[in-house]
């Protein structure tokens, strides 16, 4: 997608309400950094977030910012769009992001041609701004020498 | 695991496709009746009620609305919601209810005016929010149901060389089946041309890949083996069932093994039964890709083969293993949560002999396997036309 036609689904795209499980994230998001839930007792990384950890069962998690480094583990472009909101938008590329921390997530690829996307590809977060509330962390290809 | 000692006594659908002169109360209707007088019961014979949400009206209660609109005076009623496995969660938890001793013969009922309710927008837009992806971590972005399903398609043909002629071919066998289903919504035959040139919905899905969205209901009852034994049709006997789920959105997980890998275990050990003793296969099939990934992890071959077993006529009425021989979501019909009912019904009339044109021949036992989410939840069903 590029940053004209991602502007231009600003206005209408369905935003994030953020609640007492998620507010972290996205606050921590606002200021452009990405933390996903840590166990302090297995030091398992987890997301979605949960509230107990899938490995050990333990309540004791932990907001942690991550390195925001990944790999695309998927991805697909998307030619019809699932909202008026985003039909200025297509094809742009929805993607399973696997962060090295070892957790995966859906995000936006952004900063290259769709076509240009490959499974493995490095990447790194981005954060766009919707709102002064929500800031959609993104991923980007990393610049290879 | 204790055999349940139950049999589908009489199985029934409304007219599927788009059927614009009925409310989804009265395809509901449509189908127990057909149902009923299958199994040659009357709505006072029945003592249960099983059925499952619907989208296009508010029900507070669904089994309540659907047990009162028929005149059912349930001893057991429940709303099964296991979303698209929800269609042998009924059968398999009717079976339960009989065999615990609550009541004696249940009918499960689903299905809705889906098609003649959404206009394409919204049915586009309901999809997309209507709780697949993760309301908070993935509609953000943009995901429409089909680009999940292009997550897991895109990352099998990554790790294991699936092509999408490959998945073209299970639209091309399935739309064949459906073309000798005088009920089915979709009967033109298609080629895998047609697929591959079909419009790009979410790559690498065309829309050829994807289920359709259709008006109908289907209706089943079940009951004890000893009462199914005095009634009207041949019984179809409960052989075994499983359960499975292993992620809850597809963004968070592995995406090309499923938690269909526990359900079809599961299912075979409860029936002592292996793939290779199955003379065909009920599998779901909301987009291509997902009879490919199912196929692998109910054991009928290895993890990666899938693309290759589905080729060269295998999952074709008179191949090695027959798939999904009514036609199944992508072309019989897919009105919502009851679409995978439909399955169990096929599975129904094959192992009965009523199949017709599309018989399987010596059919005896099958496999119909139920996946909801995105292939996130799943129930997994042996029936049989002999008890166990």
């Amino acid at each position: 997608m590029t940053a004209e036609a991602l502007a231009k689904v600003v206005a209408d795209r369905p935003l994030p309400v953020p609640d007492a499980a998620t507010g972290p994230y996205w606050e921590a998001a606002r200021g452009e950094r990405l933390v996903i839930p840590r166990c302090d007792d297995c030091g398992h990384y987890h997301f979605y977030p949960r509230t107990l950890c899938p490995q050990c069962s333990s309540p004791r998690l932990k907001w942690t910012q991550v390195s925001g480094s990944g790999t695309v583990y998927s991805f697909t472009i998307i030619h019809r769009a699932p909202s008026a909101a985003f039909a200025t938008a297509v094809p742009y590329v929805v993607a399973a992001v696997k962060l090295a921390e070892g957790p995966h997530l859906m995000t936006n690829i952004v900063g290259a041609a769709p076509d240009a996307v490959r499974i493995g590809m490095p990447v790194k977060v981005v954060f766009q701004k919707f709102s002064g509330e929500i800031t959609l962390p993104m991923f980007e290809p990393v610049e290879t020498a | 695991m204790a055999n349940l000692r139950a049999a589908i006594a009489g199985i029934g659908e409304s007219r599927v496709g788009r059927v614009p002169d009925r409310s989804a109360l009265q395809l509901q209707t449509d189908a127990a009746q057909a149902a009923l007088a299958d199994a040659g019961l009357k709505i006072s014979d029945i003592d249960g009620l099983l059925t499952t949400p619907v989208r296009v009206e508010h029900w507070n209660m669904p089994c309540g609305i659907v047990a009162h609109h028929l005149g059912v005076r349930a001893k057991y009623l429940s709303t099964v919601d296991i979303a698209g496995a929800s269609g042998c969660g009924m059968i398999h938890q009717a079976a339960m209810a009989i065999g615990s001793g609550q009541c004696e013969t249940v009918l499960c009922v689903a299905g809705q005016n889906l098609l003649t309710h959404s206009t394409r927008a919204s049915a586009v837009k309901s999809m997309a929010e209507g709780g697949s992806a993760h309301p908070q971590f993935e509609v953000p972005y943009g995901p429409l149901v089909p680009s999940l399903y292009a997550l897991v398609a895109q990352r099998h043909m990554h790790e294991y060389g699936t092509t999408p002629e490959q998945m073209a071919e299970v639209a091309v066998t399935l739309r064949r089946h459906a073309s000798m289903n005088p009920n089915a919504h979709k009967r033109e035959l298609i080629t895998i041309n047609d697929v591959l040139n079909s419009k790009k919905i979410a790559s690498p899905l065309h829309i050829l890949d994807c289920a359709i969205v259709s008006d109908g209901a289907a209706a089943a009852i079940v009951t004890s083996a000893e009462r199914a034994r005095d009634l009207k049709k041949k019984p179809v006997h409960l052989l075994g069932q499983g359960y499975g789920c292993r992620h809850s959105h597809i963004g968070d997980t592995e995406l090309t093994t499923t938690g269909a890998v526990d359900a079809g275990a599961a299912a075979f050990k409860s029936a002592g039964l292996k793939p290779a003793d199955m003379d065909f296969a009920q599998i779901y099939d909301c987009f291509t890709i997902t009879v490919i990934v199912e196929l692998e992890d109910l054991g009928f071959c290895k993890k990666g083969e899938g693309g290759h077993f589905v080729e060269g006529g295998r999952i074709g009425i008179g191949g090695e293993l027959p798939v999904t021989t009514h036609g199944g979501l992508l072309s019989a019909g897919h009105p919502g949560l009851g679409g995978g009912f439909f399955h169990v019904l096929e599975a129904v009339r094959q192992l009965r002999g009523e199949a017709g044109e599309r018989q399987v021949k010596d059919a005896e036992v099958a496999l119909v396997h139920g996946n909801g989410g995105v292939i996130s939840i799943h129930c997994t069903l042996i029936l049989g036309g002999a008890a166990a």
